[in-house]
């Protein structure tokens, strides 16, 4: 043979040994090279995560009561997966589902779209879970529709009729707390967009319930639990080869509250008598809000806000109408915490801790004129009492305005009058900062609103804020409102030259207003709770907790929640004696006196100050008691107010005194603390114990309402 | 040269009956017959993953893996015989082989025998489940005609005549029409890659091998330019380009082959455990995309290890081919040597996503009787025309 057709026989050698390389080469690129992301590519091709909620767990008062317990729902669901293994894709299925649960077929096959696909209707009627997870698509249905698709399970393939639990509200003592303890719902976008791109079997999916309000929404890590999940292998038809792996669900922890079921029952049945108190004089008393604080760890033993709701209403999701109407009554939105009011008299504490900071004489007598006239306004004592020269002491005990107004108006020329500037002294406002009546107290509930202190600063800022808009309408002068009333638009024109021009500046009126609660002034209820708090125990100011313990399901304790001290008040103690024993005046011979007649306040002194606070708009002022107890031993501040409600004493007085007596037990004039509201006469500070099968266990006394279901069995 | 020949007679002495035969055995290239059996072995465990999931509802889930196994017998059986058959022999019934196999091929044509698969209608039905692909054993029919044609009357020096070049491109252009009719592009590029490989070892002028590439070329543009091929073909043949383009089209293969080979990684899942495989997200993985078997469930290693083998395989045809005392054997091998790379270029480039997807089968891994056979069948000339070299170098 030829050197030609050697050579050429090397030439293919060559070509087929280069061909045989470029192959090694390219499988050593693709698998050791890039090969990660192939198996990135291949896991999403064929696992598939089913995921079965864990119970959650329980909300338990302090002393062991479910507040929300769960309670077993029978619920039809539908496995698409063997639905579609039917010849006829299911549809003879789902047409005698259909009959069966009195429905049509065509809102049946809509639950089972999958979000997002063709023709699928908008959440929630479409599927927004796993197409490998059974749907439901009836709950709560009756136990002879459920029996009627188990017994023919042949008709129905895929179709199960199982348990699921849902949440329930024992309501031990028929109490409400709905603010409190929140509500579930489905997740939100924001919080699966916060979790990114997660793999954790524990994180969130888009078919979770979470809480979204109140305690549910707080703690809700915590009761969620840690779901059942099982991870399949499935091939390019969808069906299951392989189960990889199964998690078995954590049951979720249950919740100790500090709240006393009984107490809070007590509390929101006295604050719906003061709104009936208040709307029986005649006032509108459209809202109002009760808070129960332990001085000694600023653990709220109970909280109401009116009007409330039923809680149950969450249950099995809201209609639209429902939550309508919600909105409209204005129930949802706790007063408590999320409610900002003037404070009036109530403030007055402030004013006197800011006077002896600032060296004023806690004992020496100062004038109490029915007025005071500053330029061409006048300020007015309540009802224009006039009581001459008296201790600042009496003061607080009658409600003195003028008093107050003298004390203010001397701090305010002390720090340079109209010529002082945003960084002067600002006494009672800093004094009311301390108290942290500017910050949100950091209670364990969503949605607090920050407070209001009315001040030199909050001036200023409010003035960069809004002056453009005086200006303008200072320029502009009201044109619309000229046409009919020439004399408003020139009033509120000046109004407006005035604010533009020196708007910032803290007038002596301002300095006024400010010292007995008004004008810009604005707080919660429970801020105004914590800071008697701070005034009942010497000086610490407390953060507020509704949870004192997480427990396990199993009883064990998970995390014991320990008081927080926000801040150590800088107050004297000779000041905090002086502003107990005026409180405790008030309530003995002072504006509290009415309302505490009768009660054995020699055994039980009782320290509060009355609040009637002018609010612009409003014809009728909100009516607030705030107190403390035992005054000589401080143990409980309790707080209430009403808006449109009148005379502190007269509309919430008399509700705080019922508290008190059911706290420590006064029938009349007597006190037997056995009978007190709270077992034991006092908060309990063991926790609750917990039966093995997760039945909590309550104390002695009848409670009505349902019995609780520990968790209610999943199916 | 046969054992009955007269030379041999007189230049070794007669033998006892025992050691004539055991000369067939000592002159065997061992090496070839162990990796082809190692291949065989080797893809038959593929074959056997490759089923498992579609069989696992039979009533036998093995009668896939059974049914490749008889094939295999069957196929080493005729393996055998091509190795013993006599040389001369062979090369005089070559004619009648080709004439047989090009109406085989038409047979596919005749409604109620030709049957379908995956758009080419390339099979015969056979009773009993049983298909075979003619254009499989036309490839070893082509090549014994050309190298018949190429090594006829020549000086042992000078190049082939014309007049039998153009002979022998005509041999091959034939059958590749009809198997191009057939719609079996893969098959058409295979034996125009053999045909001309043969052509140019024959030594022909280099004008015509040059002429014959020029011709390949202005052919595959032709046939793209006159829309000869269906657009199926032209996006099947150019998805792998463009393997990011439609999901679920012509890249859906090309994706999911190349996700089980790329999620192999060095070791791969283990056998039976590639989720790609066993998931039967690679559509015909028994067959045309067995690679991704051994891809994903042997990784790096074992698919190097594959690869390697087939190598060995080729080494030896190549060896033989350089070893050939004539042009006829030296033909022979030359052409098995090209069908065997190019196949597996082709069939493995495919899955790696560097080659455009046709439908054919890796040599000796697939599943597949015809194609295992044809393999076998060129296992055992190239050791006949090894058997021959042996034999003659002894005179």
């Amino acid at each position: 043979m030829g050197e030609r057709s050697n050579l050429r026989l090397v030439i293919l050698s060559v070509l087929v040994i280069s061909l045989m390389a470029t192959l090694l080469v390219r499988l050593f690129y693709l698998q050791v090279i890039t090969g990660e992301g192939y198996r990135v590519a291949a896991q999403s091709n064929t696992l598939r995560e089913v995921a079965t909620p864990a119970v959650r767990g329980l909300i338990l008062d302090q002393a062991g009561r479910p507040l929300v317990a769960n309670r077993t729902s029978l619920v039809v669901t539908v496995d698409r997966v063997t639905l579609q293994r039917e010849p006829d894709d299911g549809a003879a299925v789902i047409e005698r589902l259909a009959q069966i649960l009195d429905a049509s077929p065509a809102s049946i096959s809509d639950r089972l779209m999958t979000c997002g696909a063709e023709g699928a209707k908008p959440p929630p009627v479409c599927w927004n879970g796993s197409p490998y997870q059974p749907i439901p698509i009836a709950r709560d249905i009756d136990a002879q529709t459920a029996l009627s698709i188990m017994e023919r399970r042949v008709n129905f393939p895929g179709v199960t009729a199982g348990l699921e639990a849902i949440r329930t509200y024992p309501a031990p003592f028929d109490v409400n707390a709905a603010h409190l303890l929140g509500y579930l719902g489905p997740v939100t976008e924001e919080a699966l967009t916060e979790q990114g791109d997660s793999t954790a079997y524990d994180r969130l999916r888009r078919t979770d319930v979470v809480g979204r309000f109140g305690l549910e929404s707080t703690y809700d890590e915590a009761i969620r639990g840690k779901p059942a999940v099982t991870t399949l292998e499935v091939d390019t038809a969808g069906r299951i080869t392989k189960t990889l792996e199964e998690k078995p669900a954590v049951a979720g922890d249950y919740i100790v509250s500090t709240i006393d079921a009984r107490l809070q029952h007590l509390v929101e049945q006295q604050l719906v008598a003061a709104v009936q108190r208040a709307q029986a004089q005649g006032y509108p008393g459209d809202s109002g809000a009760a808070v129960v604080v332990d001085v000694r760890n600023g653990h709220i033993l109970a909280m109401a806000s009116y009007p409330t709701y039923d809680p149950a209403i969450w249950v099995g999701g809201v209609t639209a109408k429902q939550y309508q109407d919600l909105m409209d009554s204005d129930a949802l939105s706790s007063n408590a915490i999320q409610g900002l009011f003037a404070p009036g008299s109530t403030y007055k504490v402030i004013s006197t801790a800011a006077a002896a900071r600032e060296g004023f004489s806690l004992y020496s007598k100062y004038q109490c004129p029915n007025q005071v006239k500053l330029g061409t306004q006048t300020f007015r004592n309540f009802e224009s009492a006039g009581y001459g020269p008296i201790t600042l002491k009496r003061a607080i005990e009658v409600s003195c305005n003028t008093v107050f107004y003298g004390i203010a108006d001397k701090m305010w020329n002390d720090a340079g009058g109209n010529d002082a500037n945003r960084n002067s002294p600002d006494p009672i406002a800093e004094t009311a900062r301390l108290f942290g009546l500017d910050a949100k107290t950091g209670i364990d509930l969503p949605g607090e609103a920050t407070g209001r202190v009315s001040s030199r600063t909050f001036k200023v800022a409010n003035w960069e804020q809004k002056r453009d808009t005086w200006c303008a309408n200072a320029i502009s002068g009201y044109p619309e409102t000229r046409k009919t009333n020439p004399g408003q638009a020139d009033y509120f024109t000046a109004l407006d030259r005035e604010n533009c021009a020196d708007g910032f500046r803290w007038r002596e009126g301002d300095a006024l207003n400010a010292a007995i609660g008004q004008g810009d002034t604005a707080v919660t209820p429970l801020q105004m709770a914590m800071a008697y708090s701070a005034i009942a125990n010497g000086g610490t100011l407390y953060q507020p907790q509704l949870v004192k313990a997480i427990i396990g399901a199993d009883g064990k304790v998970v995390k014991e929640i320990d008081p927080v001290v926000t801040d150590r008040v800088e107050i004297s103690r000779t000041a905090i004696n002086f502003i107990n024993s005026a409180l405790q005046g008030v309530t003995a011979n002072g504006s509290g006196e009415a309302p505490f007649a009768g009660f054995p306040l020699a055994q039980i002194p009782v320290a509060s100050k009355t609040g009637s606070a002018q609010v612009t708009g409003n014809k009728v002022s909100t009516s607030w008691f705030a107190s403390f107890a035992p005054a000589n031993k401080p143990r409980y501040a309790v707080v209430m107010m009403v808006t449109q409600g009148g005379t502190g004493s007269k509309t919430s007085g008399p509700s705080v005194r019922k508290i008190y007596e059911g706290i420590f037990g006064v029938s009349g004039s007597t006190v037997n603390p056995a009978t007190s509201v709270l077992v034991d006469g006092a908060p309990l500070k063991r926790l609750p114990t917990v039966r093995p099968d997760g039945t909590p266990v309550a104390p002695r006394g009848k409670m009505s309402g349902q019995a609780a279901a520990p968790g209610g069995g999943s199916p | 040269m046969s054992a009955f020949s007269t030379t041999d007679a007189i230049a070794r002495p007669p033998a006892p009956g025992r050691s004539r035969g055991s000369s067939y055995w000592r002159d065997l290239d061992w090496v070839l017959v162990v990796a082809a059996i190692g291949v065989t072995i080797f893809g038959s465990v593929l074959v056997w993953s490759a089923s498992r999931a579609d069989m696992a509802s039979a009533n036998d889930p093995q009668s896939y893996l059974k049914r490749h196994l008889i094939n295999v017998v069957v196929a080493m059986v005729l393996g055998y015989v091509a190795s013993r058959l006599d040389y001369r022999w062979l090369r005089a019934y070559t004619p009648i082989i080709y004439i047989v196999s090009v109406l085989l091929l038409l047979v596919v044509f005749i409604p109620g025998l030709g049957t379908s698969i995956a758009g080419a209608r390339a099979w015969i039905d056979l009773p009993g489940g049983f298909t075979i692909q003619p254009s499989e054993f036309a490839k070893v029919a082509i090549i014994m005609m050309m190298a018949a044609i190429l090594a006829e009357k020549r000086d042992v020096e000078s190049e082939p005549h014309d007049r039998d070049v153009l002979m022998s491109v005509g041999v091959a252009v034939l059958p590749i029409l009809i198997i191009l009719v057939q719609n079996d592009t893969g098959t058409v590029l295979i034996l125009g890659s053999v045909a001309l490989s043969v052509i140019a070892v024959s030594g022909a002028r280099r004008r015509w091998v040059i002429g014959l590439i020029g011709g390949a070329v202005i052919g595959i543009l032709l046939a793209l330019q006159l829309g000869l091929l269906q657009s199926y073909q032209i996006s099947r043949l150019t998805s792998f380009l463009n393997p990011a383009g439609e999901p679920g089209g012509a890249t859906y293969n090309s994706t999911q082959a190349r996700i089980a080979v790329g999620g192999g990684g060095w070791t791969g899942y283990g056998l039976f455990e590639g989720p790609q495989t066993q998931g039967k997200f690679v559509p015909v993985n028994e067959s045309d995309f067995i690679f991704t078997v051994v891809g994903e469930e042997l990784g790096f290693i074992g698919s190097a290890l594959l690869i390697l083998l087939i190598c060995v395989i080729l080494w030896r045809a190549i060896r033989i081919a350089m070893k050939a005392d004539d042009l006829y054997g030296r033909l022979i091998s030359t052409g098995i040597v090209a069908w065997l790379a190019f196949q597996t270029f082709e069939n493995i480039g495919m899955t790696l996503g560097i080659m455009p997807i046709t439908g054919i089968p890796l040599p000796l891994v697939s599943a597949g009787g015809t194609s295992m056979m044809s393999t076998w069948i060129a296992i055992g000339l190239l050791e006949n025309v090894r058997l021959h070299s042996a034999r003659s170098s002894l005179t």
